[in-house]
């Protein structure tokens, strides 16, 4: 993985003095909470219900062991002794000091790490593929551009005080697990007469509005690529709206000039910045892809299993995933334990999954946009000792994709923004789906739960969604059927009225009874839901 | 306490500022304000008279005014180009790295904090119109 030289870690470090600063000119007195705001919203920083949470960043989802211990040493000092990983690959902290927040940074600093541009309007961090590197699908290993990207869009002068938050990512397989369309710009590698390029889409996104990105260009060459990025930025900067917040997202923009406009705007401003010389070399570009070069593969290693322990059998076949290379295994470590907070980690999980990384992944982990942590390079062999390792430390839940794997944002337990409760919804559905053995009938349903319409919890595309709001100061929630994130992405429809906490998980259980029901050989509920359409779904929930 | 300051050897424009609507009616005038909903592009065919643009910055938050002077300097501009308005220590960088040369705050600014926010980052990761090299290139200039 991507290894700073000696200009990364100065700018890093830099970040650490200069953040220092600041807070310390806040708590002279020096900087009004205004004035503060940005400053602190640039690195991460957010003011909650009940402290500060720190974001910080696990650039496309990539981390080494000692890294990841770092975050478990960080959860066990500065928080309360745990940390959550979010949709999009990093990892938060809910009970920061704000006196600490400096220390923390320098900590991260240490091991190749920061919060920069975690949050604010500006360019946030870039997400990619969790099997980046090691799926049989890709094009290329997406990371390398990300890095690449990482540096570009790091204490980007002109693109740091943007209409609204700008979020990229970048994927290189056909099958989309990073959901690229809902990103305000989504690029996937691709091949074309043996030069690699990027179909560039702009303007998805969930939120209030969500929208799945359109097609800007179909093939960007790979030395164009950050020209071509700035040419998006520039035209959403001085045009995205900004006298309105919940319209200044780029995905409006594109919808109100169209996609064709948008896209002739983009092409003059490119046409404008490929004279400017802003792309970096292809010795960068192969510099930071030396990087990612695949690990030494030991060869003739054995593919067989052992199957005999049953609960090992029915871990493998959920969470175990399809190596590119003979001999190894994907694995992927639930953070949906039944009754559990979605993506919470302990302090002592985080540090033991740190050492799992070392002993049986070649020293690397992955987060992944579903909120769970991927290790991707385990011999077969020793699947079996990992299990039994992962299973004892209560991360052995064998639940991958699951109606028991949801996505929920922290909503009104953490966030000052939201409008009800998610994790509990969470727990009472999984709880209820493994209670009875269902999750197990269903297979693969993959539920979101939001608890506000800014829709961190990406309820618009769960095959069931759940959006939770605020009605006459009660909480209620809304059912959404039929989105997806993947490479069929789609945007769930509201099925009618509101439920409240019980009706909703009561809710859920007869939709996907009908689907139990009504599924023909081979189809996922989202398969048969598109099938039948919502009448069926409406009248098994309503009727 | 600095209430302007500027970063160019020469003496600050003192000429009137016109707007950008009257610019175009005035074949005399050297100085033009514009606001972040103007085109900066519409001053192009008159760069060569002009000596000062002011990019108006009526709230940090609004960060088109970067891109306006970005564009200036692309065309060639080599006049004053004056950042005006909420205009805060943290931004001055990143204002200079767009070509910002001079600067107007509406509060003034501690000359100290200005001079450590400016000296703060070693390089740049991105090459813009200042002339600095980027980290990209710095790596692989010949040993």
């Amino acid at each position: 993985m991507y290894q700073y030289d000696n200009y990364d870690q100065a700018m890093v470090d830099a970040r650490v003095a200069e953040f220092r600063d600041q807070v310390s000119r806040r708590l002279e007195g020096k900087l009004t909470e205004e004035q503060f705001r940005p400053l602190r919203l640039m690195n991460g920083l957010y003011l909650q219900l009940h402290a500060y949470m720190l974001r910080v960043a696990v650039p496309y989802g990539t981390l080494s062991g000692r890294q990841m211990r770092m975050l478990g040493h960080i959860a066990r000092k500065y928080d309360r002794g745990y940390g959550h990983f979010t949709t999009r690959q990093n990892i938060q902290y809910n009970w920061i000091k704000l006196s600490d927040a400096p220390d923390i940074l320098a900590d991260l600093a240490s091991v190749e790490m920061h919060a920069i541009q975690t949050s604010g309007n500006c360019i946030r961090n870039i997400s990619s593929d969790q099997y980046a590197g090691v799926a049989a699908d890709e094009v290329a290993d997406p990371r390398p551009w990300a890095e690449l990207m990482r540096q570009w869009s790091s204490f980007h002068p002109e693109f740091s005080y943007l209409p609204r938050k700008f979020k990229i990512a970048v994927i290189a397989s056909p099958e989309d697990r990073a959901a690229m369309r809902l990103h305000d710009i989504g690029l996937e590698l691709v091949k074309r007469d043996g030069v690699i390029g990027a179909r560039v889409f702009v303007g998805g996104g969930m939120g209030r509005t969500p929208m799945v990105a359109p097609e800007v260009n179909p093939f960007v060459t790979e030395d164009e690529i950050i020209a071509y990025v700035e040419a998006c930025l520039r035209v959403y900067n001085r045009y995205g709206r900004r006298d309105n917040k919940y319209k200044a997202r780029i995905k409006i923009l594109v919808h109100e000039l169209g996609v064709e406009e948008y896209r002739r705007q983009v092409a003059e401003e490119f046409a404008h910045m490929k004279a400017l010389g802003l792309n970096p070399p292809r010795e960068e570009l192969a510099r930071i892809a030396a990087y990612f070069a695949d690990p030494a593969y030991e060869g003739g290693l054995p593919d067989a299993l052992d199957r005999s322990d049953p609960d090992f059998a029915l871990w493998v076949d959920r969470n175990v995933a399809t190596h590119k290379q003979p001999g190894y295994a994907i694995v992927n470590i639930s953070l949906k334990p039944i009754g559990g907070i979605p993506g919470d980690a302990s302090a002592d999980q985080i540090e033991l999954m740190a050492d799992l990384a070392e002993r049986y992944s070649m020293d690397e982990l992955r987060v992944t946009h579903a909120q769970n942590i991927v290790l991707p390079y385990v011999r077969k062999a020793e699947l079996y000792a990992l299990w039994q390792e992962l299973h004892a430390a209560g991360l052995g839940e064998p639940n991958l994709d699951l109606v028991t794997d949801i996505i929920a944002c922290p909503g009104l337990d953490y966030c000052s923004l939201a409008n009800a409760r998610s994790i509990p919804v969470a727990q009472k559905i999984a709880q209820r789906f493994a209670g009875n053995g269902k999750d197990a009938h269903i297979g693969e349903l993959k539920l979101k739960i939001s608890g506000c319409i800014n829709a961190c919890g990406h309820h618009h595309a769960g095959h069931i969604g759940i959006l939770g709001v605020d009605r006459k100061g009660t909480e209620n929630y809304q059912l959404l059927l039929g989105g997806s994130g993947a490479e069929d992405c789609s945007l769930g429809t509201i099925t009618g009225p509101g439920f409240d906490e019980n009706g909703i998980v009561d809710a859920v259980e007869k939709a996907t009874d009908l689907y139990l029901r009504e599924r023909a050989e081979g189809e996922r509920f989202l398969d048969t839901y598109r099938r039948l359409g919502m009448a069926p779904f409406k009248e098994a929930i309503y009727g | 306490m600095a209430d302007f300051l500027s970063f160019r050897t020469d003496e600050a424009s003192q000429e009137p500022v016109v707007t950008l609507e009257s610019f175009g009616d005035q074949s005399n005038a050297t100085a033009v304000r514009i606001e972040p909903s103007e085109d900066a592009r519409a001053l192009l065919p008159f760069l060569d008279r002009i000596s000062l643009v002011e990019v108006s910055f009526p709230a940090y938050t609004d960060g088109r005014g970067y891109s306006a002077a970005r564009i200036l300097r692309e065309a060639g501009y080599e006049g004053e180009l004056r950042a005006v308005g909420d205009v805060l220590v943290d931004q001055i960088a990143y204002m200079r790295r767009c070509g910002f040369d001079s600067f107007k705050p509406n509060a003034p600014l501690d000359d100290a904090d200005v001079e450590a926010a400016i000296a703060r980052y070693p390089d740049v990761y991105q090459k813009t119109i200042d002339g600095r090299t980027p980290i990209w290139a710095k790596r692989h200039e010949s040993a």
